[in-house]
């Protein structure tokens, strides 16, 4: 995101509504053109190989420069089928514009923005992409409609598999739907990107859990695959006393009332702190500013040097007037007698020797206790698992991270593959959509593989 | 500060940029304008029989975002009555005495029809006349503009009509819409031309509307050819201007146009023999007053060089405009890539493994990086891969020894003294 193209950075207490707008404005179709023609057209493009999914940039930019805007979003949804969101989400500095080899001579291309002028054309124009493949006689069911599942059920249904999704929640569209923030991501690309996968004859069982509404025997039975893409739960417990008062909330589920109206009026001039330093906790953060909070605070025991959120993420909390305090850790979170949040008890930290992930270790400093009042604390630690689904699939795992082949994307059950943030961790793969949209392409044309390769040996050995 | 000065033919102006014969010199008031903007001399629109014109005149090309890079008009001569014109022209020269105004002229090919145009000009005391033998369109349907300047027997014929009663100078203006310029430049030579300037605009078909299938522009629903001029044109104007330059029976002053856009232009058509520069398409994009930083652009290029006046640089690249058959064939360029320059758009590659000689590697150094490698010994100097590259300093041309000169007519020669 180009902070310096962030429009109203003016916090409205009268219209909730208006905070949570998408804060950067679409290229104008004149900034588009200039910015497509100063595209380079390089050969061997250095941003395709930075793009997780090789979406073919200096194409669809040509494309845009020579007025095809359908043949440019084809090729950016042909190549990502969330890529309007993606254009909106994906930390492009670190990606595909950190690549641009304008970087050296001069400003690297708005990629991230051209390609979101192209989806919003496809969008605008009501324009459906892609058609399903003749039908091919196998059946795949996919648990979880986010990014990865989406973008196996896209690739699958295009060469002809019949795919049926599974999907907890009230609307598909994971983490794109519900956990993104609406002034980076409005729902209606998430759901178009939902709508263009529907079209091509995907069926999308909402508000439908598996292992809960269906039966996860029935799953491994009914079909000739099964694809697990159910990303990850919530916040884990901080384990310090208080955790369960009112006024506590999970990041993850924060972010996600913010997504679907109304706006919860209740934070408007409350003093808020969040519990860690990663993009989550920045959205909760962002979020809890543009509720209308007085006072928002993020909290992390370690230093800056050590935040794991991006740092144009970093950039845009502090544009927002968030404050961070470092080296701070929580001990106790103090309730008044209705059992709701007062005060929040921390402790001072140093950094002492490196962990085992080459951080250095943060440790208390003695008798450096004390007390901040807030109204509120949002938890934002990390995720946690959906273990036990993983266990009754039977599936290896290591603390909830699903063990797959990485060539084949292909779990410990040879039919069950896997994709997304379930397997994220332990080094595997990196949790942005743009990773699991890849991952779920890629897991798509591995079971399809694995049919075609079944067909040939069953005919040669007819 | 160099001597900007000039004295073209005996029509002194305080600078060689001039306005062309064309929409910005269609009154006095835009020619004030002008002059006060700082422009040395004006054509003004040209002068003849009032004429009608249509509504929709102008369009635009544009490549790659880049607006008028190219520009098409089916404007006519002037639709204003001649003592219209000839107030403004004796009043805008009373009030700017030392710039040049010159009267564009355009009448049927016949004497009487020249000496009555000339005489009745002359009288309000014009520096100049340019015979419009160039227009392309329109007149051209009535025998007039470039129907008779592709006539080198008219271009000397109406030369010398007007010749036989001017008392100011005569500069024939010519058509590139023509096979060979210097057959009617020699033509005007023979009438007895004081000055020729080129070039008029090129026949030109702007664009076809792709929802109406118009042409573009259109009138009503048609289309007609136009007249093209801008920047895109520059490269053939300057041909035309250093043939004729290098051709040693036109010995004659050439005012020299033809998508003039700065002052780098200028000093490219004055190197190649022009006497003066003449400008439209530029005034008609920016306004009036881009003639300032062309003053002072050529001023400071002119200091920086040493050079003191116009002098210094008319006609000094003259000498290096030859025939094919003359260049060296022994001399050998290659391109070299400086990768500390380079950003890897790997551009160069491309043109050159798809279009050209294949000689450019892409390679990955000592370190890791990727680099860029020109195999020297397959490279034949096309130049194409320094034409691509974006950055500049990336790509140098480099002069490689190889051998004595030869060039193909001397080598013709030896070749026939051996048989």
């Amino acid at each position: 995101m180009h902070l310096n193209r962030v429009k109203n950075k003016k916090i409205s207490l009268d219209d909730l509504r208006v905070n949570f707008s998408e804060i950067e404005p679409a290229l104008t179709q004149k900034e588009a053109m200039d910015e497509a023609n100063r595209c380079l057209y390089c050969y061997d493009a250095p941003c395709i190989k930075a793009c997780p999914t090789d979406i073919n940039i200096p194409s669809f930019i040509k494309k845009i420069a020579s007025g095809n805007l359908k043949g440019s979003a084809k090729v950016i949804m042909e190549a990502n089928p969330v890529g309007a969101s993606c254009a909106r989400v994906c930390p492009t500095e670190e990606l595909c514009e950190g690549a641009c080899v304008l970087n050296d001579a001069s400003l690297p291309i708005m990629i991230g923005n051209l390609q979101r002028h192209a989806t919003n054309w496809a969008i605008q124009n009501n324009q459906q992409l892609f058609k399903a493949g003749d039908a091919k006689g196998k059946s795949v069911a996919i648990i979880g409609g986010g990014p990865a599942g989406l973008s196996a059920a896209r690739e699958l249904a295009r060469i002809g598999y019949e795919v049926t999704i599974y999907e907890a929640k009230e609307k598909a569209g994971g983490l794109d739907t519900y956990g993104i923030v609406s002034f980076r991501l409005p729902q209606e690309v998430s759901l178009w990107e939902v709508e263009q996968v529907e079209n091509l004859g995907v069926t999308i069982h909402t508000n439908t859990m598996v292992g809960r509404d269906v039966k996860v025997e029935e799953i491994l039975t009914n079909y000739d695959a099964v694809i697990l893409a159910i990303g990850m739960s919530k916040v884990p417990m901080l384990g310090i006393e208080g955790e369960e008062a009112e006024g506590v909330y999970d990041a993850i589920d924060f972010v996600e009332n913010t997504k679907t109206p109304p706006l919860d009026h209740q934070f408007i001039g409350k003093k808020i702190v969040i519990i860690g330093a990663g993009n989550t906790a920045i959205d909760a953060a962002t979020c809890s500013v543009r509720l209308g909070a007085g006072d928002v605070k993020m909290v992390y025991r370690r230093t800056e040097a050590e935040m794991t959120a991006y740092e144009f993420e970093y950039e845009f909390a502090k544009q927002d007037g968030v404050e961070f305090r470092w080296l701070t850790q929580p001990t106790k979170i103090v309730t008044d007698e209705h059992g709701k949040v007062k005060a929040l008890e921390c402790v001072r930290m140093e950094l002492g020797e490196p962990d085992e992930s080459g951080r250095r270790r943060p440790v208390e400093v003695p008798d450096s206790e004390f007390t901040m009042e807030v109204d509120a604390v949002i938890k934002a630690i990390g995720q946690s698992r959906y273990v036990s689904l993983i266990e009754e699939l039977g599936l290896d795992h290591n603390r909830g991270i699903v063990k797959i082949n990485q060539e084949t994307h292909e779990t410990s059950n040879p039919k069950v593959y896997a994709a997304g943030d379930v397997i994220f961790g332990d080094g595997q793969g990196d949790a942005m959509v743009v990773t699991a949209a890849q991952q779920g392409k890629l897991t798509a044309h591995a079971i399809h593989q694995k049919f075609i390769s079944a067909d040939h040996m069953a005919v040669e050995n007819a | 500060m160099a001597d900007l000065r000039v004295n073209f033919a005996g029509i002194k102006a305080p600078n060689p940029f001039w306005l062309a014969s064309a929409p910005p010199t269609n009154s006095g008031y835009q020619v004030q304008r002008a002059f006060e903007a700082g422009w040395g001399g004006a054509v003004w629109k040209t002068l003849g029989d009032p004429i009608l014109n249509v509504s929709s005149r102008f369009a635009g090309t544009s490549y790659n975002g880049q607006r008028v890079a190219g520009f098409n008009n089916i404007e006519l001569i002037t639709d204003r009555p001649l003592e219209v014109n000839l107030k403004e022209i004796y009043e805008t020269k009373k009030r700017f005495p030392n710039h040049a105004v010159i009267a564009s002229l355009m009448v049927e090919p016949n004497q009487k029809a020249w000496h009555e145009i000339v005489k009745r000009v002359q009288d309000v005391g014009v520096d100049g006349f340019e015979l419009n033998f160039g227009c392309p369109h329109g007149m051209a349907e009535r025998g007039m503009g470039a129907a008779s300047g592709q006539v080198p027997e008219l271009v000397e014929k109406q030369t010398y009509w007007a010749k036989e009663v001017a008392e100011v100078p005569v500069i024939v203006k010519l058509t590139p819409n023509i096979t060979d310029i210097t057959a009617t430049a020699y033509a005007a030579v023979q009438g007895g031309a004081d000055a020729i300037s080129m070039i008029n605009t090129i026949n030109s078909l702007a664009g076809v509307d792709l929802d109406s299938w118009n042409t573009i522009p259109n009138v009503a629903g048609k289309g007609a050819h136009g007249g093209y001029c801008g920047p895109a044109v520059k490269p053939i104007a300057l041909n035309m201007v250093a043939e004729c330059a290098r051709h040693p029976e036109i010995n004659l002053p050439i005012s020299g146009m033809g998508g003039v856009s700065d002052w780098k232009d200028a000093v490219e058509f004055m190197l190649m023999g022009a006497g003066s520069i003449q400008v439209c398409t530029a005034a008609m994009h920016h306004g009036f007053s881009i003639v300032e930083d062309m003053i002072d652009g050529l001023n400071n290029y002119l200091d920086d060089k040493g050079i003191v006046d116009l002098d210094g640089i008319i006609g000094k690249s003259v000498e290096k405009y030859s025939d094919w058959g003359n260049l060296d064939l022994n001399y050998k360029v290659v391109a070299r890539i400086n990768n500390d320059t380079c950003i890897n758009c790997n551009k160069c590659h491309i043109a050159c493994e798809d279009t050209s000689h294949q000689c450019i590697d892409m390679l990955t150094d000592d370190s890791g990086e990727a680099i860029l490698r020109v195999r020297e010994e397959d490279c034949v100097g096309c130049n194409l891969c320094s034409i691509v590259c974006p950055v500049d300093g990336a790509i140098d041309m480099i002069e490689i020894p190889n051998g004595e000169p030869m060039t193909w007519n001397e080598r013709q020669a030896a070749i026939k003294l051996t048989v």
